[in-house]
């Protein structure tokens, strides 16, 4: 009755012959996993700099680099959400630095108990994200222009909180440090908050691909007008993207107490850029709708290994920043051509 | 075939009026779609075409007029109201979402969870149980070719993305399909894909509302043509006792039909 005509058949044999060329293969390839170009240079980038020196791939320098990560790659978990809609988060280094001064500040100066700070810590994180997606959903504002406003909010928020002071190592409660603990895993030196930032990493990678929340925030991403007539209720997609970032961005601030041994107001200044910079060579689209947590963490570790590198082998701080600089463009020019995948 | 055809529509809009502002969109406009049959709905451009689809499809709703599913009276808030009512609509250009596969978007908003802990709990989607379903569903429609149900929808033609919208629109049970200028974007080949599609939704009992601009389409595959004009229902013509000259002729209002002439009632089955 309706099966294809062999004519037809004849016809996307032809198609499909004429664009089996390997430059086509690699563009599926890519289109289908978009975390494999960060792989392979990160695999590159390994592998030049144990050329370098070789001290690069000691197990202490490689615990370091995972340690260093551990901040922007947790803070990036949040905003590879936010970069799926088609947003943008500029207020994710703020939202951070906040949630920490909240927690140390409470614990120390109100006297609230360590553990209650920290989930006081985690409640102002949601808020700050909450009050981000309510902006963006009820008065249709663009995420780039909210998120610009509410940087400049949140960080005056801190400052006036802290009144400049920093919560010094000896004044933190116990429970905020914890992520700074060590843990001897062979000849690697991991600590809670290197742990903390994988978990995550985990936990959201599952989320995304195996629960209808993951598809549909994909879904809201790539076509917010589809999404809508297939039943999604966007708005309500949107507002929990940037309430769930809030509560990793708190978490990656108590991994930033554990990592500086400290919470003040001026740590982290180019988290906002760092985390973009980590989900854009990681392969997510700032168009929306496509990406991947594993290629976010790619991205992130690619970052630090980079910045590692090149130190070791005794370049200076601007070539580290050229060299990101380059690999962002390179991978928003990568996306734009993977994109243009077609049957 | 002998399908029996009941004297009650499956879905009857009576009298319906929607302006907006000073224009008059749809001026006493009525509609029947019986079972088994496609109705296609054609009109010049700013006849209340799309106006009379969308209040069907609950995306408008009339100032004054009413509705009927089944007999049964309905007033649609949203698409969602008439979704649940069995009332699908596949959109022209607006009904997938690309980067997602084919399953993904099969079951997009609804989508299958695991049994027991890792559904429950873990909130785990069935992927396994969507793709083989999706599969399926594809072949019944005659789209067997496409294999791989994990592809990103955006690597398929226009026909296959269109099939993958109409599948996602019978696949929950719905009693009518609406189907939006779906050959609009595509080529000679993956048209016919389309309207041997439609038939076999005919063939398999489900009614279609068939909105085209296609004039030997739409006389290649409908039952009965309902001709808008002017925010009203000019005529309901067949394509057997008409030409498309004559169908012209009504659109433009150079030609009137007598009520007698007119197919207001079934004529599939017959």
């Amino acid at each position: 009755m309706s099966t294809p005509t062999s004519t037809s058949d004849a016809e996307a044999l032809i198609d499909s012959l004429d664009k089996k060329g390997p430059l086509y293969r690699i563009q599926g390839a890519l289109h289908r996993f978009p975390w494999l170009s960060p792989l392979l240079v990160l695999i590159l980038a390994m592998i030049i700099f144990y050329l370098l020196n070789h001290r690069f791939l000691l197990p202490a320098n490689l615990s370091l680099i995972m340690q260093q990560v551990s901040i922007v790659g947790a803070i990036a978990v949040a905003q590879t959400l936010v970069i799926l809609t088609a947003g943008i988060d500029l207020s994710v280094g703020a939202i951070t630095v906040f949630a920490t001064m909240v927690m140390a500040k409470s614990a120390f100066e109100n006297g609230v108990p360590g553990p209650l700070a920290l989930v006081l810590g985690i409640a102002v994180g949601a808020g700050a994200g909450a009050l981000n997606g309510v902006l963006i959903t009820r008065l249709k504002l663009p995420p780039f222009i909210v998120t610009l406003g509410t940087l400049g909010i949140f960080t005056a928020l801190t400052l006036i909180y802290a009144t400049g002071r920093t919560v010094r190592d000896t004044e933190l409660a116990d429970i905020l440090k914890v992520m700074g603990n060590v843990i001897k895993l062979g000849p690697f030196t991991i600590t809670w908050g290197v742990i903390a930032m994988i978990l995550l990493y985990v936990i959201f990678a599952y989320v995304m691909r195996n629960t209808a929340w993951g598809k549909h925030v994909y879904a809201v991403g790539d076509d917010p007008v589809a999404a809508g007539l297939a039943g999604i209720r966007v708005n309500r997609v949107l507002f929990s993207v940037y309430t769930v970032g809030g509560v990793i961005l708190a978490i990656a601030g108590w991994i930033t107490i554990g990592r500086v041994n400290a919470a003040s107001p001026n740590v982290i200044p180019d988290a906002n850029l760092d985390s973009i910079t980590a989900v854009v060579i990681g392969g997510t689209s700032l168009f929306g709708g496509r990406g991947t947590m594993i290629g976010t963490f790619i991205g992130a570790v690619l970052v630090g290994v980079v910045s590692n590198g090149l130190s070791l082998a005794g370049l200076d701080q601007a070539y580290k920043i050229l060299a990101i600089g380059i690999l962002v463009i390179t991978a928003v020019a990568l996306d734009q051509w993977i994109r243009k995948v077609r049957s | 075939m002998s399908t029996v055809t009941t004297l009650q529509p499956i879905v009857q809009a009576k009298d319906l009026l929607k302006t907006f502002g000073r224009v008059v969109g749809l001026n006493h406009c009525s509609l029947e779609l019986y079972a088994g049959e496609v109705l296609a709905v054609i009109g010049d451009n700013g006849a209340g075409k799309s106006t009379l689809i969308k209040c069907i499809s609950g995306a408008e709703t009339p100032d004054s007029g009413e509705i009927f599913v089944d007999g049964k009276q309905v007033s649609f808030k949203s698409s969602i109201d008439a979704r649940t009512a069995g009332i699908e609509t596949v959109y022209q250009n607006l009904a997938v979402a690309p980067a997602l596969d084919i399953a993904s978007n099969m079951y997009l908003g609804r989508e299958l969870r695991k049994d027991g802990f890792l559904g429950k709990v873990l909130r785990q989607l069935d992927h396994k149980g969507m793709k083989v379903k999706s599969k399926d569903e594809m072949t019944r429609l005659g789209i067997g070719t496409l294999q791989d149900m994990s592809q990103a929808v955006e690597t398929l033609s226009g026909g296959q993305r269109q099939a993958v919208s109409v599948a996602r629109a019978q696949l929950f049970g719905s009693k009518v399909i609406i189907l939006d200028e779906p050959t609009a974007a595509l080529g000679v080949r993956e048209s016919n894909q389309v309207l041997k599609m439609i038939e076999g939704l005919r063939d398999r009992g489900l009614p279609v509302i068939l909105i085209s601009h296609n004039m030997p389409q739409v006389f290649q595959v409908a039952d009965r043509i309902h001709v808008q004009r002017l925010g009203t229902r000019a005529a309901v013509i067949t394509p057997s006792t008409f030409s498309m000259n004559d169908a012209v002729a009504i659109m433009t209002g150079a030609l009137k039909v007598e009520e007698k002439d007119q197919a207001m009632g079934p004529v599939r089955g017959a």
